[in-house]
């Protein structure tokens, strides 16, 4: 359904070129709940940003690539014809619940007036004056935006309603805006960490509902997130992103039985575990951009560098059933770690 | 309930400092150098008549019991007399501040309508030639003296092309129309004689063009500057995702928030024009109370002095005031009281 194929999105910063996507590639299918993760800084917000076509550019550019939704390429699009898809077809849940929402509307009328007019890339001041009038549209609206609140187990929608968003606790806001990116019946969610900046529990049951009405609504889901905890939990498929680059990809239950490349192993043994085993972390951090190392992005990291990963850039490529791995430990020598 | 007890308390805070800023304009009134009455009877008259003078206005008690008579005339409707105009200052006030309350809010009401719509388009088309010819209005409309810009409309509309007249607030064989608010628009609107409006109009376009220039500028930019700054913020970009259309989110859901940035400023230009706009009434003969003060202070006319400044004052108090309502209006976070949170 989503196709993201060589994306490749550099940022003109004042040190240079800074090459933040350097030739993505990703597939979503229809139905399917994919996760995307990396830490914080490899790109993986740049990622959604460019395709829901809201990255700032400039800075940022896109040399290179395409994004196709159905059929239809993406980048090339209109914003007239984006608008049509935004919130109906690819709607976007974002990661900080308490700047996502406007602070001087109420929930209500922000909520209101994204179901009544989505879609459309301009409203003549006539026909929304015209529409002030329509009390029946009012009250749709209104019971529409009731419903899905209350689909979000929000205990008090109505009050919730009346709101202004620094009434509502982080929580609550999340649950408003995940509320809102369902309005439009989308086929495909992009989230980008929702809850990452909740306490635990408020994150836990938070994702939790968000599993449930993905489930009901046999949604496609893009999930961004830097926990792999956290995708193992909300997804079937999982990409590995390390500094612009994807590293490894695979189901997720197999992503954690066999890990392959030594960044994805680096992460899930730096989950920290309630047994109380040592953590380990992996060295280092993510590189600069502008001057990004030679060969394979994470060789300054990894404990089984050898020669030619400072030297070429290793391509992904089959290990297993829908596995992919983009290391040199798998091309050149056959014997894993 | 809580925000307007905040309001009234602001309220209430402007008595003391209205009551010190009278004590201090009522004493550097009287220690400027120069005797007020010697200015006021001119260099031929004897020193008796000048002693006499001074003992009818007062002059020889000492300052703080002056102080207390002044303040007890002011409780009584009065400002004491003008040694230039011999009436009551509170009359020459009531037939000069209109005057300029309506240049002022003439030139604001252009500024808003001209510098907000101008600062979202150079936002809007940052960088582009839109952006870049409304800087290049900006940094003139800031720079041209006031009284130079004056001038070359009034060499250009009123003397070459006859299109607006010269000086003053209505043409000269006219009667003002029938005092109710002292202002001429409302009046011959409220009077319903459209021969006065349309002069009073005529008359107020280019000394309130002049007038707006420069807020028109600084306006453009605040705006400009705010609507940039909301374009990057989260809410405005999921809303954009989520299929907001694109002109309630520039025109509604940005502006607002931007719109709170200009108010400071729109506040700020109404209290400094009402007591500023000496320049533009001069060059237009426009028989404001920027004019009278300045008279006033010329002729050391204290009484006339510190009636301006306290004007000036109480109109710079309410304007903040209103400002400040209008805030709470815009934004419920300052009207809930709660803690402005980094959007």
């Amino acid at each position: 359904m989503l196709d993201i194929s060589d994306l490749r999105v550099y940022f003109d910063v004042f040190e240079g070129e800074a090459r933040v996507l350097d030739g993505i590639s990703l597939h979503v299918g229809e139905g399917e709940t994919v996760a995307l993760v990396g830490e914080t800084g490899c790109g993986k917000s740049v990622t959604i940003k460019t395709v829901l076509r809201i990255l700032p550019m400039p800075p940022a550019r896109i040399v290179s690539g395409h994004i196709v939704y159905k059929g239809q390429g993406l980048l090339a699009m209109p914003e007239e014809a984006l608008h049509a898809l935004r919130g109906r077809e690819i709607a976007f849940i974002p990661q900080e619940p308490m700047s996502s929402l406007n602070p001087v509307f109420t929930v209500e009328e922000q909520f209101t007036e994204l179901i009544r007019w989505q879609g459309r890339y301009r409203v003549g001041w006539l026909e929304r004056l015209a529409k002030s009038f329509d009390g029946a549209g009012k009250r749709a609206a209104r019971e529409r935006a009731l419903d899905l609140l209350e689909k979000m187990n929000i205990p008090d929608p109505v009050r919730v309603m009346r709101s202004y968003p620094v009434e509502l606790s982080g929580g609550m806001s999340q649950r408003v805006l995940i509320a809102m990116a369902l309005a439009g019946n989308p086929s495909l969610l992009i989230a980008d960490e929702p809850g990452t900046a909740l306490d635990v529990t408020t994150q836990e049951q938070i994702l939790r509902l968000m599993k449930e009405r993905v489930e009901t609504e046999r949604l496609a889901v893009l999930y961004i997130t830097h926990n792999l905890g956290v995708a193992r939990e909300m997804t079937e498929r999982i990409y590995v992103m390390y500094a612009g680059h994807i590293v490894e990809e695979a189901p997720t239950a197999e992503l954690f039985r066999l890990p392959r490349h030594p960044y994805t192993q680096g992460l899930i043994a730096s989950i920290p575990k309630l047994t109380g085993e040592e953590v380990v972390g992996i060295e280092g951090r993510i590189p600069d951009y502008v001057d990004p190392p030679s060969g394979c992005r994470f060789h300054p990291r990894c404990e089984h560098v050898m020669a030619v990963c400072r030297e070429i850039k290793p391509e992904l490529v089959p290990i297993g059933p829908g596995h992919r791995v983009a290391c040199h430990l798998y091309t050149s020598a056959p014997a894993g770690p | 309930m809580r925000y307007r007890d905040y309001l009234i308390r602001r309220l209430l805070y402007t008595i003391p400092a209205l009551i010190g800023l009278s004590m201090l304009i009522f004493a550097i009134a009287r220690v400027m150098p120069g005797d007020p009455a010697r200015l006021a009877l001119g260099p031929e008259a004897s020193e008796e008549q000048v002693a006499k003078l001074r003992k009818e206005l007062g002059l020889d008690l000492p300052i703080h019991i002056q102080y207390v008579h002044y303040m007890r005339g002011v409780f009584q409707g009065k400002l004491g007399v003008s040694l230039y105009t011999n009436r009551d200052v509170i009359v020459d006030l009531k037939e000069y501040f209109p005057a300029t309350f309506e240049l002022v809010t003439v030139a604001m009401l252009l500024a808003v309508a001209v510098g907000v719509p101008l600062g979202i388009l150079s936002a809007m088309r940052k960088d582009r030639w839109e952006d870049h010819s409304t800087r290049v209005f900006a940094l003139s409309g800031v720079s041209m003296p006031r009284f130079w810009i004056g001038i070359l409309f009034q060499l250009v509309l009123a003397y070459h092309l006859g299109l607006l007249p010269v000086t003053g607030r209505m043409a000269a064989d006219l009667p003002a129309p029938a005092r109710i608010t002292g202002l001429y628009l409302v009046d011959s609107l409220l009077a319903g004689d459209f021969v006065a409006l349309k002069s009073s109009l005529l008359h107020i376009i280019m000394p309130a063009v002049t007038l707006s220039l420069s807020p028109i500028a600084q306006l453009m930019r605040v705006v400009r500057a705010s609507m940039i700054e909301q374009m990057r913020k989260g809410y405005i970009l999921t809303a954009r995702a989520n299929g907001m259309p694109e002109n309630l989110l520039v025109y509604k859901y940005m502006l607002k928030n931007a719109f709170i940035a200009a108010l400071t400023i729109i506040g700020l230009l109404y209290g400094f024009f009402l007591g500023g706009a000496f320049v533009v009434e001069t060059v237009f003969s426009w028989p404001g109370m920027a004019r009278y003060g300045v008279r006033a202070f010329i002729y050391k006319d204290f009484n006339a002095i510190i009636g301006v400044v306290l004007v000036i004052a109480v109109a710079y108090a309410v304007i903040n005031i209103l400002v400040d309502i209008a805030y709470g209006l815009l934004d419920p976070r300052i009207r809930l009281g709660a803690e402005a949170r980094e959007a």
